[in-house]
């Protein structure tokens, strides 16, 4: 989602208008839609869905998640910080001869690191996804639509955001009512 | 296509045919958004037994922690008793569950879905059976966090050549992962709950702990690849968390634990013991909630075939054991074989270890015990039990005759070994109870996206060529 784009183009519109969203019933309803929009040149849009769609993110043109990347850095931290914290406290601040071994016996270490290194990625997996998802967060303009409450039951909406380059009331309004969908509400901020 | 006989008993499906959307929601969330009025009878009896075993729990340490492990029969030699083996068997049921969520979710097996989040609470709700015992076990359990590394006066650091730190740290990171991954899957469940929600306390509770989540299809790409991630480290945590607990005992010298087989024997057999608690706790659940559609005979059948194998490489392990101890030729590791074999004190559990290991598992090649819940639920029980027998014979049936005829002893458990171990099962049984009334014990998303496939492209490849077969054959059609 691009920051760059300035409400000052849509100076005609309602101030507090977030978006025009339209419901579903099915989800090849709402990936026909997410693929129409995206052909017609929207970007700042979104789809609600009870369960995760495949492929619905690349039909609204999202990019790829680099959470796989940070996990990775996150989990090679760990592992280097589980095998020196050991590293440290058993050669540089208290070397202890335990029967004969060298003080840097380094396969002793190996579990600990091992489970550093999981603990590490599998919390900042889970937190950056959070994070990254604006969770947790009380209040969404989304949560306005009438009938959301079926968007974690059967119900598949999609948003196309007061934000938009493109977005024009009537225009878009039309736009989505040639996807057929079941209704269109205007949401407020 | 043909068409379709709803009365005929299908048992490859993963779910019942025609499920919707918003029939499993009602199905599974209705029993947890219901007043408290109407909890059914069965939950009241389950928690006051529950409840009971808790506080018998509570007393047991208390009475430990004035009077001190002399309360219990372990002494030298035995230094490891009913704590430690009670200890391997709690974290052992819990690996089932972890298995399910995370192996069978990178395998792609869609009959994971409907049980794995009931899995993953048993797992959370073991291991902290399992992980206050050995702090239970320490003596003085109040000081337990020397064994983590802190800045500290004494300006000493834990001892990290020990295994018991490995435990230490494998265990945590299990107990805390296992929360973050249950917790996570549990988040799109829980804004279903808020949107169901009948109640103000109901809003509160569900609104605050989904966190605002809203399904939208970027937080589900990004939610995804989270739960891929977390799937794939959890799964390797759960083979080096009983590979570590084994290796308290492989890393010592004592005749009989000092054997390279132990981590990978130790994680079968924990496979093996948490089937065999999923089979105990689905069967019933899927009979009081009425998920027959979702817990079907396809989870109980497959659930017994992993059993069946874990169970075999289990048995293979005793016979390893055994030859390792006369191949070592070495006097001391033979002795040990043979007193746990025909030893005159112990003899009698490890021959009812074998009988509820070995043989009681192997009618579960036949498919018609497999489709039996009855059976199912009855072998289940047999190998919990054969189960505990197996640490018992490992812990302390090994430390009664090690190397010096001096220093040999018995162990007779007391009466506080057997009220903390059944006051283990008050804490299971409470927070099990108290998951199963409060949250959806069926990951509904999950089920949601499996039945929209299914309802398209049906069950599997060849389900229609089943299907006709079938109805050929019992003319049904």
């Amino acid at each position: 989602m691009s920051e760059t784009i300035s409400p000052a183009v849509h100076a005609d519109l309602p101030a507090d208008l977030y978006g025009l969203v339209a419901e579903f019933d099915t989800q090849e309803g709402v990936e026909a839609a997410a693929d129409a929009a995206r052909k017609a040149g929207y970007q700042v849009m979104d789809a609600y869905t009870p369960y995760p769609v495949e492929g619905l993110d690349e039909k609204l043109g999202f990019t790829p998640t680099r959470l796989g990347w940070i996990v990775l850095a996150a989990g090679i931290a760990g592992a280097l910080g589980g095998f020196f914290m050991q590293y440290y406290a058993n050669v540089v601040f208290y070397p202890l001869n335990i029967g004969g071994k060298p003080l840097n016996s380094w396969p002793n270490w190996i579990v600990i690191t091992f489970e550093m290194t999981v603990l590490f990625s599998a919390f900042t997996a889970g937190l950056f996804m959070l994070g990254r998802n604006g969770l947790p967060r009380p209040y969404h303009p989304i949560f306005n639509t009438p009938g959301f409450e079926n968007a974690t039951r059967d119900r598949f909406f999609l948003c196309i955001e007061a934000r938009d380059e493109r977005f024009d009331l009537q225009g878009t309004r039309s736009f989505l009512e040639e996807q057929s969908p079941l209704r269109i509400s205007e949401v407020e901020q | 296509m043909s068409v379709r006989t709803p009365s005929m008993q299908e048992t490859h499906r993963v779910i019942g045919r025609g499920q919707t959307s918003a029939g499993i929601d009602d199905t599974v969330n209705t029993p947890v958004l219901v007043g408290p009025g109407r909890t059914p009878r069965w939950w009241w009896i389950g928690m006051g037994i529950s409840l009971s075993l808790l506080a018998l729990y509570l007393v047991s340490i208390v009475v430990l922690i004035t009077t001190g492990t002399g309360i219990w029969g372990n002494n030298i030699p035995v230094a490891w008793g009913m704590p430690i083996i009670n200890f391997v068997w709690w974290i052992g049921i819990g690996h089932a569950g972890t298995l399910i969520s995370a192996a069978l979710l990178l395998f792609r097996q869609p009959w994971r879905t409907s049980i794995n989040r009931f899995a993953e609470a048993m797992t959370i709700f073991a291991v902290v059976n399992a992980g206050l015992y050995p702090i239970l076990h320490l003596g003085r359990p109040w000081v337990f966090y020397w064994l983590l590394p802190y800045p500290n006066t004494y300006g000493l650091f834990p001892q990290f050549r020990s295994p018991l730190d490995w435990d230490l740290f494998a265990i945590g990171t299990y107990a805390s992962v296992s929360v973050l991954f249950w917790f996570i899957g549990l988040i799109p469940d829980l804004a279903t709950l808020r949107d169901r929600s009948t109640s103000k306390f109901q809003r509160l509770l569900y609104g605050a702990l989904a966190l605002g989540w809203n399904g939208s299809a970027k937080a589900w790409q990004r939610y995804q690849r989270a739960y891929l991630l977390l799937a794939a480290l959890s799964f390797p945590l759960v083979l080096s968390v009983h590979s570590t607990i084994a290796m308290d005992f492989a890393v010592s010298q004592v005749p009989g634990w000092n054997n390279t087989i132990m981590p990978p024997y130790f994680v079968a057999g924990a496979v093996f013991a948490g089937f065999a608690m999923v089979l105990i706790l689905a069967i019933p659940l899927r009979k009081a909630f009425h998920l027959e559609n979702l817990i079907t005979m396809r989870h109980l059948d497959n659930s017994a075939k992993l059993m069946l194998a874990t169970g075999m490489i289990v048995v293979y392990g005793y016979f390893v054991e055994l030859f390792d101890a006369w191949y070592s030729g070495v006097e001391f590791e033979r002795f040990m074989a043979l007193n746990r074999v025909f030893g005159a004190d112990h003899w009698w559990a490890f021959w009812l270890l074998i009988l509820a290991n070995g043989v009681a598992i192997q009618p579960l090649w036949f498919r018609a015990v497999r489709q039996s819940p009855l059976a199912l639920f009855i072998i289940s029980i047999i190998v919990s039990i054969g189960m505990w027998l197996e640490r018992f014979v490992i812990v302390a049936v090994t430390l009664t005759k090690d190397f010096l005829l001096s220093s040999w002893g018995d162990y007779v458990s007391t009466f506080w070994d057997w009220s903390l171990f059944a006051g283990t099962f008050g804490m299971f049984g409470t927070l099990f109870l108290l998951f199963i009334r409060l949250l959806p014990s069926i990951a509904t998303t999950e089920v949601k996206e499996l039945a929209h496939h299914d309802a398209h492209h049906g069950s599997d490849p060849f389900e229609d060529v089943r299907h006709d077969v079938m109805t050929q054959k019992g003319g049904a059609a």
